[in-house]
């Protein structure tokens, strides 16, 4: 047969759209490694334990922290959640359980996958026209509601398709039993999938903790303690590292930026890996 | 024999498809039936009206009367919840719910009744020992109720379900995912739990229809082609569909 293909070449052709592939995913860790690599490197001088405690300082005057900034960070991002997980948490249990129109259900879920790919920017301008325009000043309150609407929707999906991981057969049997629809859904259905739904909200946790555009129209900065949530900025870590980084001209500041990084990577990672170990016992066995 | 439940001109749907035609059934109190057919001919169909589950599903629906003691359940004024706490359902798959063993029975208890602390345990208790698990998890109580096997968890649902007093108990291949050993304890416990119960169980299993039913039922595309005593339907079927079943022709 003359139009029979060499097996020689169809096997190198094979090989190399493997060899490929594997370098294509090398790349992805690689690049991965090289930017934690790069924040250790530079940040790493950072973190004396005074860096940790103090707060923020004015351009040149020394012995600046981030503590105020860690601390704003931590509000505002559980404020966000305070804001959202209860709602999408519901959201989510409704697109999953009551599935009463396919419709309505098709459109929130498509408008939920909207919302997922919306610019944080423009959520950011959108809670500065909504809040800081009319109050006349920034607040951390303004910068949890616009992360709040960032996670809404993550939370929303991410529930869905958890409470979608249980199987029918389990809602089926309690049901059997004379359970209502409500009791069903809330102590059997969620509660056979509170690790995914956990994972879910702490992954969304993790996203928007380092969203930066979305605060420098919200909560702004300041270099004061965050005591001032509801009424005025708001040290937070992603807009000091944006500062640090970009508007001085000192060099201990570009440290101070770097090491500031490096706390929030780390965070980052912490609830990554964290969630990692949670999701293993997802399921319950069934 | 007095009659437990009634089926007439029973039909059901899939949307638009309609997957039983005119089921006409009695079952006896106190009796075990089994309901046997090929794969996709609506035995689990039909068993699924008993109890109202498959209005879960938006699309689905039945018409027709079934009757239970004489009421037509299928009336919309009819009680779902106690219709459920009377008819009781055992899956293919055990569906042990994700808290400890003892929970699981106490938490099905506590839906329909107000019981003190120490009558709880009782009953739980109790319902363990007719579903011939006491012995086994006695010590393990507190562990749970997915830890156990396969067979085990079988019995922990059937426990679940006579805890909280059904008269009837319908079983949907029960022993479809258990291995032999297990499924031999399952049989022994229907023979034992019928002296309370009437029970309803659709099984794949010829041999199983002929060890644990007192009558038989062959569904065919939908259709009843033929009840009776279990041991005529298996040596004397009136019609040809049935004995060429249960000979294994098809099916």
């Amino acid at each position: 047969m003359k139009s029979k293909r060499s097996i020689t070449t169809r096997k190198w052709t094979d090989r190399l759209v493997r060899a490929f592939s594997a370098l294509a995913v090398a790349l992805a860790v690689l690049t991965m490694l090289w930017i934690i690599g790069t924040v250790i490197a530079y940040g790493h001088h950072a973190l004396r334990p005074s860096f940790l405690i103090n707060p923020s300082r004015p351009y040149g005057i020394a012995n600046g922290g981030i503590a105020n900034a860690l601390l704003g960070t931590i509000a505002i991002t559980f404020g966000a959640a305070a804001i959202a997980v209860p709602p999408a948490l519901l959201g989510g249990i409704y697109l999953s359980e009551y599935k009463d129109n396919r419709a309505i259900t098709s459109v929130l879920r498509f408008s939920a996958t909207v919302m997922m790919g919306m610019p944080s920017v423009i959520i950011g301008l959108f809670v500065y026209m909504l809040m800081v325009v009319p109050s006349g000043h920034f607040s951390g309150l303004a910068g949890s509601v616009a992360l709040a609407i960032i996670m809404y929707p993550v939370i929303m999906r991410s529930t869905e398709d958890m409470l979608g991981m249980v199987p029918y057969t389990l809602r089926e049997s309690a049901l059997a039993l004379g359970m209502t629809r409500t009791r069903t859904t809330l102590r059997i259905i969620c509660f056979a999938a509170r690790k995914g739904l956990l994972t879910g909200v702490l992954l969304a946790l993790a996203r928007v903790s380092g969203e930066t555009a979305p605060l420098l129209f919200t909560a702004l900065f300041a270099d004061s303690w965050p005591t001032n949530y509801f009424g005025g900025p708001t040290a937070n870590m992603p807009v000091l590292i944006t500062e640090y980084a970009t508007n001085s001209p000192f060099a201990e500041m570009h440290q101070a930026g770097w090491g500031a990084a490096l706390v929030v990577m780390m965070l980052v990672l912490t609830i990554n890996i964290a969630t990692r170990f949670l999701f293993r016992g997802q399921n319950d066995g069934h | 024999m007095a009659t437990k439940i009634s089926a007439k001109n029973l039909s059901f749907f899939y949307g638009n498809h309609q997957a039983l035609v005119d089921n006409c059934l009695d079952i006896e109190e106190r009796r075990v039936t089994a309901v046997i057919g090929p794969s996709g001919c609506g035995k689990s169909t039909h068993l699924r009206i008993y109890n109202r589950i498959f209005e879960l599903y938006r699309d689905q629906r039945a018409s027709g009367e079934l009757l239970i003691d004489g009421v037509n359940i299928l009336d919309p004024q009819i009680d779902v919840l106690e219709l459920r706490r009377k008819v009781g359902m055992i899956f293919q798959k055990p569906t042990p719910f994700p808290m400890s063993v003892f929970e699981n029975i106490a938490y099905a208890l506590k839906l329909h009744f107000k019981l003190p602390r120490k009558e709880l345990q009782q009953r739980v208790e109790q319902a363990l020992r007719a579903a011939s698990l006491w012995d086994e998890v006695k010590d393990k109580l507190k562990n749970s109720g997915l830890a156990l096997s396969g067979g085990q968890q079988q019995r922990l649902c059937i426990a679940r379900a006579i805890a909280v007093e059904p008269e009837i108990l319908l079983m949907d291949e029960p022993t479809g995912a258990i291995d032999p050993v297990a499924t031999l304890k399952i049989e022994e416990l229907m023979l034992d739990l019928k002296e309370k119960y009437t029970i309803v169980v659709v099984t794949h299993n010829m041999q199983q229809a002929a060890r644990v039913s007192d009558n038989t039922a062959f569904f065919f595309k939908g259709h009843i082609i033929e009840d009776g005593p279990t041991a005529r339907i298996f040596t004397n079927p009136k019609q040809k569909k049935t004995e060429e079943y249960i000979t294994g022709r098809f099916g």
